[in-house]
């Protein structure tokens, strides 16, 4: 305890100076920035607005448009400047009203109108455009250019999804700047100079970006639009509500927008520890699959081959009853990661009023729920600098904003990326050091890897995040979690950010549906086609599609007695099902989520579910009360009392607060596991190692069922080296027999040096043969042979 | 006394002047290794290497060589600005001589390779750079040839490369071409385009590249010209160099005289005292306004500097004085228009030149530059009106706001206007496409009107022929 | 089949091997696949983007600003006539009229049989020689009608064959720098020192 001067209360009392803290002056208002911010960051803070086109926080200022021209004092009196390339300085003083800065405002809209079209009555973008907002808060209200404008060919399509209308363009280079320095997708470019500068494509090469819809909700006019929204709404006719995308686990922030009870558009929304706006096109676009006519809209009985339609009632009638007679112990429930924190905590609930052991949120797909045991990481601790060890699968196709952020981490030189995995993926050009390791070695080659002294050195300057997941699905999960140890215990401070890739799968397996006792869904599948499971209810899963090892699959749902599938589609699964209960989708929903870091944010509804579908966590409960369980629970405000009273850290997400924009970040304790041992055999040198790895696009239902995405996937292939190829004999592109022990099927072949000798890369769940056929999961790895036909 | 002048270098005239870098063109083989060396070749160099960098970087300095790209800033200060303590730095030379009216760097190149690398190997070492880039325009074939054939004789000898004259150091000369775009002259546009983009000027501030260059990297961006000055400037000292010209402007300097005179030539002039009425009467210059018509107007210093008239053909070769009276000397380009001139046919060439080159970056010089050219193609087609020679001033002032620089500021009862004028534009080619616009129009505004009243086609001719 | 060649692709490592960073040597493979095949094909391009490390579409945007580098072939003579300030002054117009009367084509185009493309150029630092015109870069000063007239028959009749190459050769003497006496280009990242000469004493 200190003593209390009295004389030096008030110093004591005030915080301590900020080193970076500047003042300026912004038309005679004073306002606080900080060094090196740029003065139309300050003036945004001041609700002191400037106009702008080019100018995007989140991405480098170039100073084209010209339009937010402001003057500042000088030595030699008022100075014009761009605001968006002027960094402040203390005593700055900035003036936005002038007479002078005002003629400047109105000459650069008058000059960026003098080429655009003006057909803002049938351009998307009218109603929600800077470039007619602005013109009518900043411009002259007349043009005096009475030339003729410039002239296209419009709209052109620059991509699947996108289409260019180059007249519109004000050359902003914000689509430019982000495909090259956000996405790392340079291919639309400038092409041309002075007048006649315009965005292009390289002739027949398409805008092939997975972030490409990031560049239609930047543009600042009507010059990029995307297929699915064209001519769809108005932007005045659209309501929207601030939501998270659960496509995959990062957890972006969106606005849902639709129109007359239907979806119409998402767009990102800065979160700043997540996504800083941006989405990946399939979590923008799958929203059609939730306006899908092949939607489930009544419960249905199997009879016979074929669906009969019942009423609610009668089927959760025949559930209990299914349950009730379901022998002790024999009543399983796999899945709920695609649904809210509170579907799936009271399907916990129904699990456990019926005494099941047998749950799994996941479909053997992932990693052991143990990988939440370790310290965690955020996002933004990962990306905060040090060394980023990744041990996961390929990032940009499977958790694509992720992807971007630690992208933006090693461009900008904060982080060294360390990466280990079986092929070259989105990442390893971002890698300080990557290493292709055969399947089944990365935990001895990343043991090698820490033991080289550049990299001892590089591991001892920083933090140490492990990026951790599934990057292999023909090789047991053991290897991934032996690995994590091996940095562990060279670098017991090392922090994981599991990546996990199920929209909610880290919030599912923290609110009850994790496997206890090795009962996980391989377990359960195995009961099952062994005939202990009388009842198999599947919460949006699809173990048909999912899991890897296809024939265990298969035995474990045709040996379930009886199947329940909670799904908004008819999956394949599904449709061995006994009885199917219609879900809402998302967008028809209110709750929370939780993303891979373990934020708690919030997901809403939109629309009105389709049908009589209802959310999982309605089902749920109907379900406890047919079953005689007084759930009490009728709202989702009740489900979220007894989740923040059940689950520890849910406290703080109980206000509707807290789980808006940034959401809340959840720690929930989990079991550590025991040590992991591996060991893959020999690799026979005829033989190919197997790894197969999930891409973007590929047969998920939301991507099947949205008509913009459907027909993005790559297709069912095998990847060798171009000198494997030469070894196996079949010309690029030609039919192989890809073959073991298991199974034999035909794939074409290609060629690609991102693959290491030795190794067979083939994505997962694509149309086409399924490598599925092939994996058993007893298997620590799996070896094929390749032979031409 | 006239001068001599010489087939294989055409153009120039010789007159009876101190020369300091066209002093070999008198010699068919100039550009040989053989030639230079039996004309105090290389030692310069020799001079720099035997003495400290820092000592080579102080001689360059006491001697003030102007950079003559344009901007006329000094090289010894310029190779000062690079922050401390980051290395590499790089030498990137600017050979991309384009700007309308000017002939000097190309005779430089083809005619002295050696002199020029000999400058950029002082100038590296002086300043501690560690590799040279040595850009010449793309359209120029011969230029390329003479430097190419140049450098690898250089490397042969060891003037070039590893441990040059068998000293510590080392330097390699990167021979780069452009290919077909004025802006790239510009400083930043050089560097965007040495790294194999799209030739845009980067934005300033705060990026000027001695502290962010090439690679992001220090970079020194120097004129042929102002390299050329080197190896004489090391052999005979700065005192001897300083003793040439004015304290302000010391030396010499090239300057090419085209258009409307009797001898149009390209000449090495002393700095600071020749004026503009020597140039053009003096006979050991231009000789005086072909025809023995009267001389109407002239540009002072390259296409992008406002119009001068008879009224300041007694100013002197020096940028103290021509800045204030309105104008620059900019790359050392003057450009003669007898009293016969189509002044709105004039300007049109320069506003399409800087048009067509702008790079597109920026909206002003993007949309603003051609909308002048459009207005004044139909203005001089007869096809324009009152209110379009108003939209003139108009457009100009969203490219460069307030009042712009012009000559005969006192006679038009106007409040003197320095150079340089305020830009909105990232770099001088936007204005520069108003510039010609606005000292016609302000100057000659009644040959426009002319056009316009008489809603005459005139037919289609050379200017002023 | 328009990708460099065996030997183009000699070439054009030892010029990426020049610099610090492959992407600078994009102008200069431009022009030798121009050299090549007359005028930039996308084969090229996209060639030229593995080379360097860049997307085609990067490539191509770079390319594109050039006023040199063609997309479509021109003729093997490529005659541009500089229609700036100086020339403006002295005739440049008039010739370009008379070329175009000449060779029955407007400025822009190509005549029917491939040989001549006739282009208005902008300022080619020719100026005291005015008018002034290049043949596939090649000065001509001074030109009057004449002199254009002459200067087409003999590119038609082949005369000026060995003076000037086919439209693509821009300077026909490359830079060559032995292995014994390069200093080597270094990637600016790798560099953390300053130069040795600068340690205070004279290199000499």
């Amino acid at each position: 305890m200190t003593t209390i001067d009295t004389n030096t209360t008030d110093a004591e009392n005030t915080p301590p100076v900020d080193p970076n803290a500047v003042s300026i002056t912004i038309n005679g208002r004073t306002v606080a920035a900080r060094k090196g911010e740029l003065i139309i960051a300050a003036a945004d803070r001041a609700d002191e607005y400037i106009p702008r086109f080019c100018y995007h926080p989140r991405m480098s200022s170039v100073g084209m448009c010209r339009q937010c021209l402001v003057e500042v004092e000088g030595p030699r009196g008022p100075m014009m400047v761009v605001s968006c390339m002027t960094p402040v300085a203390d005593g700055q003083i900035v003036r936005t009203d002038t007479p002078q800065v005002k003629r400047a405002h109105e000459g650069m809209i008058e000059l960026l109108l003098a080429n655009h079209p003006l057909d803002c009555p049938v351009c998307d973008k009218g109603g929600e455009c800077p470039l007619q907002d602005q013109a009518f808060s900043h411009g002259a209200g007349e043009s005096r250019f009475v030339e003729e404008k410039r002239h296209y060919e419009k709209p052109i399509p620059i991509s699947d999804l996108v289409l260019l209308d180059r007249e519109r363009c004000i050359l902003c280079d914000r689509c430019t700047r982000f495909a090259d320095e956000v996405a790392g997708d340079p291919l639309i470019i400038f092409t041309q100079r002075g007048n006649n500068t315009q965005v292009m494509t390289f002739p027949d090469e398409p805008f092939a970006s997975y972030f490409s819809g990031n560049t239609v909700q930047i543009c600042p006019v009507g010059a990029l639009t995307a297929t699915p929204y064209r001519f769809k709404a108005r932007p005045w006719d659209l309501e929207q509500r601030e939501s998270t995308c659960t496509s995959c686990s990062v957890g972006c922030r969106t606005v849902v927008q639709s129109s007359r009870d239907e979806l119409l558009r998402f767009q990102g929304v800065d979160s700043d520890p997540v996504n800083w706006g941006w989405l990946c096109d399939r979590g923008r676009f799958n929203f059609q699959s939730t306006n899908s006519e092949d939607r489930l809209v009544t419960p249905q009985v199997k009879s016979g081959d074929s669906f009969t339609t019942v009423t609610w009632s009668e089927a959760l009638d025949t559930v209990a009853r299914t349950v009730r007679h379901a022998r002790p112990g024999s009543v399983a429930l796999i899945g709920g990661a695609r649904g809210t924190n509170e579907d799936a905590f009271m399907w916990a609930k129904v699990a456990d009023a019926l005494g099941v052991t047998m749950r799994d949120a996941q479909l053997d797909d992932g990693l052991p729920a143990s990988i939440y045991s370790y310290a965690q990481a955020t996002i933004d601790s990962t990306c905060a600098g040090g060394t980023v060890i990744v041990v996961a699968p390929d990032l940009k196709e499977e958790l694509p904003v992720l992807f971007l952020r630690l992208r933006d981490a090693a461009e900008k030189k904060r982080v060294r990326i360390i990466e280990v995995s079986s092929h070259q993926t989105g990442l390893t050009k971002y890698a300080w050091r990557s290493v292709q390791a055969e399947p089944g070695t990365s935990a001895a080659a990343l043991a090698a890897l820490l033991s080289e002294s550049a990299v001892a050195t590089q591991i001892q300057s920083g933090a140490v995040t492990i990026v951790a997941g599934r990057g292999n699905l023909a090789e047991s999960a053991n290897h991934v979690m032996a690995a994590v140890d091996a940095v562990i215990g060279a670098v017991p401070s090392a922090t994981v950010l599991p990546a996990l890739r199920r929209g909610n799968v880290r919030g599912a397996l923290s609110v009850g549906l994790a496997p206890s006792d090795g009962n996980d869904t391989a377990a359960i599948l195995e009961a099952a086609a062994n005939g202990k499971v009388d009842c198999l209810i599947l919460l949006g899963a699809d173990p048909l599609s999912d899991v890897a090892d296809a024939d265990l699959a298969r035995r474990g749902i045709a040996g379930a007695k009886f199947v329940v599938a909670v799904d908004t589609f008819l999956s394949p699964s599904a449709a061995h099902a006994d009885i199917v209960l219609p879900a809402a989708a998302y967008g028809e929903k209110d709750g929370t989520t939780m993303n891979l870091e373990g934020r708690v944010t919030n997901v809403v509804q939109k629309i009105t579910p389709r049908g009589t579908s209802r959310a999982d966590w309605m089902i749920a409960a109907e379900l406890l009360s047919v079953l005689g369980h007084d759930s009490s629970v009728s709202t989702l405000a009740d489900v979220q009392r007894d989740m923040a009273k059940a689950i520890p850290g849910f406290g703080a997400t109980t206000t509707a607060v807290a789980v808006k924009r940034d959401g809340v970040v959840v720690s929930v304790p989990v079991a550590a596991h025991s040590n992991v041992v591996t060991s893959a055999p020999p690799r026979n040198s005829y033989e190919f190692r197997l790894n197969v790895s999930r891409k973007l696009y590929d047969r998920a239902i939301s991507t099947l069922t949205s008509p913009a995405l459907e027909n993005l996937a790559p297709g069912a292939q095998v990847l060798v080296n171009p000198l494997d190829l030469d070894r196996v004999g079949a010309p690029e592109g030609g039919n192989v027999r890809v073959s073991n022990n298991n199974s034999s099927l035909v794939l074409p072949v290609h060629s690609s040096p991102s693959v290491p000798r030795g190794v067979a890369l083939v994505p997962f769940n694509q149309p086409g043969a399924d490598i599925r056929e092939l994996i058993r999961r007893s298997d620590s790895v799996v070896d094929v042979r390749i032979e031409s036909i | 006394m006239s001068g001599g002048t010489w087939k294989h270098a055409p153009g120039f005239y010789e007159g009876d002047r101190p020369r300091i870098v066209t002093s070999r063109f008198e010699y068919e083989d100039s550009f040989t290794l053989e030639r230079y060396l039996a004309t105090d070749g290389y030692k310069g160099l020799r001079t720099a290497l035997g003495r400290p960098a820092t000592d080579v970087h102080d001689e360059v300095k006491n001697a003030t060589v102007l950079g003559r790209g344009g901007a006329g800033f000094p090289a010894g200060n310029k190779w000062g600005l690079t922050p401390q303590g980051v290395w590499p730095r790089y030498l990137v030379v600017n050979g991309d001589e384009s700007e309308p009216g000017t002939y000097k760097d190309r005779l430089l190149m083809e005619r002295d390779p050696h002199q020029l690398i000999e400058g950029c190997l002082i100038a590296s070492y002086a300043a501690g750079l560690s590799q040279c880039f040595l850009y010449i325009r793309g359209e120029m074939a011969l230029a390329q040839e003479r430097v190419a054939a140049a450098l690898n004789e250089a490397y042969a000898a060891g003037y070039v490369g590893k441990n040059i004259l068998g000293s510590k150091f080392s330097l390699d000369i990167v021979l780069h071409w452009g290919a077909g775009a004025y802006v790239v002259g510009e400083e930043t546009a050089l560097i965007e385009s040495l790294e194999g983009n799209r030739g845009m000027p980067r934005l300033k501030p705060p990026y000027f590249p001695a502290a962010i260059g090439l690679y992001g990297q220090p970079t020194i961006v120097n004129n042929v010209e102002t390299l050329a000055n080197l190896p004489w400037l090391l052999q005979n000292g700065a005192p001897a160099y300083t003793a040439i010209g004015t304290a302000t402007s010391p030396g010499t300097r090239m300057v090419a005289v085209s258009g409307h005179v009797n001898r149009p030539g390209v000449f090495e002039i002393i700095n600071g005292t020749t004026t503009f009425r020597d140039l053009l009467y003096g006979d050991e210059f231009c000789q005086g306004i072909r025809n023995g018509n009267d001389l109407k107007a002239f540009v002072p210093g390259g296409g992008s500097a406002p119009w001068f008239t008879p009224d300041q053909l007694d100013l002197p070769f020096e940028a103290s004085q021509v800045g204030p009276a309105g104008s620059m000397l900019g790359s050392g380009a003057i450009m003669v228009m007898d009293s016969t001139t189509d002044i709105p046919r004039a300007a049109l060439t320069l506003t399409r030149f800087y048009a067509h080159e702008s790079c597109g970056k920026c909206t002003p010089c993007r949309e603003g530059g051609t909308w002048l050219e459009r207005i004044l193609s139909r203005v001089v087609d007869g096809k324009g009106t009152d209110a379009d020679l108003d939209q003139l001033f108009e457009v100009g002032e969203s490219i460069c706001p307030g009042a712009f620089p012009h000559a005969s500021n006192e006679k038009l009862g106007l409040a003197a206007v320095p150079f340089p004028y305020r830009m909105n534009t990232i770099c001088f080619v936007g204005p520069s496409a108003y510039a010609p616009v606005h000292s016609a129009l302000t100057l000659f505004r009644s040959e426009f009107e002319a056009r316009i009243t008489k809603r005459k086609l005139i037919s289609v001719t050379a200017v002023g022929q | 089949m328009a990708r460099l060649s065996e030997d183009n692709i000699r070439l054009a490592r030892e010029i990426i091997g020049r610099y610090p960073k492959p992407r600078s040597a994009t102008i200069p493979l431009l022009h030798l696949a121009q050299e090549q095949d007359g005028f930039v094909t996308n084969e090229a391009m996209s060639h030229i983007g593995e080379l360097v490390g860049a997307t085609s579409a990067e490539v191509y945007g770079t390319a594109s600003f050039y006023e040199m580098f063609k997309f479509e072939p021109v003729g093997k003579f490529l005659i541009n006539i500089c229609g700036t300030m100086s020339c403006a002054l002295l005739g440049a117009e008039e010739l370009m009229h008379h070329a175009e009367g000449r060779l029955g084509i407007k400025m822009g185009s190509t005549t029917a049989d491939g040989k001549i493309t006739l282009e208005r150029a902008e300022c080619q630092a020719a100026c005291t020689e005015a008018p002034c015109l290049q043949v596939n870069y090649r000065y001509r000063y001074r030109v009057t009608p004449q002199d254009l007239d002459a200067l087409i028959d003999d590119l038609s009749s082949g005369a000026l064959d060995a003076e000037i190459p086919a439209h693509g050769t821009v300077a026909t003497v490359r830079q060559s720098i032995p292995a014994d006496r390069g200093v080597g280009a270094v990637d600016p990242d790798d560099v953390t020192e300053g130069p040795a000469w600068l340690d205070g004493k004279a290199a000499l």
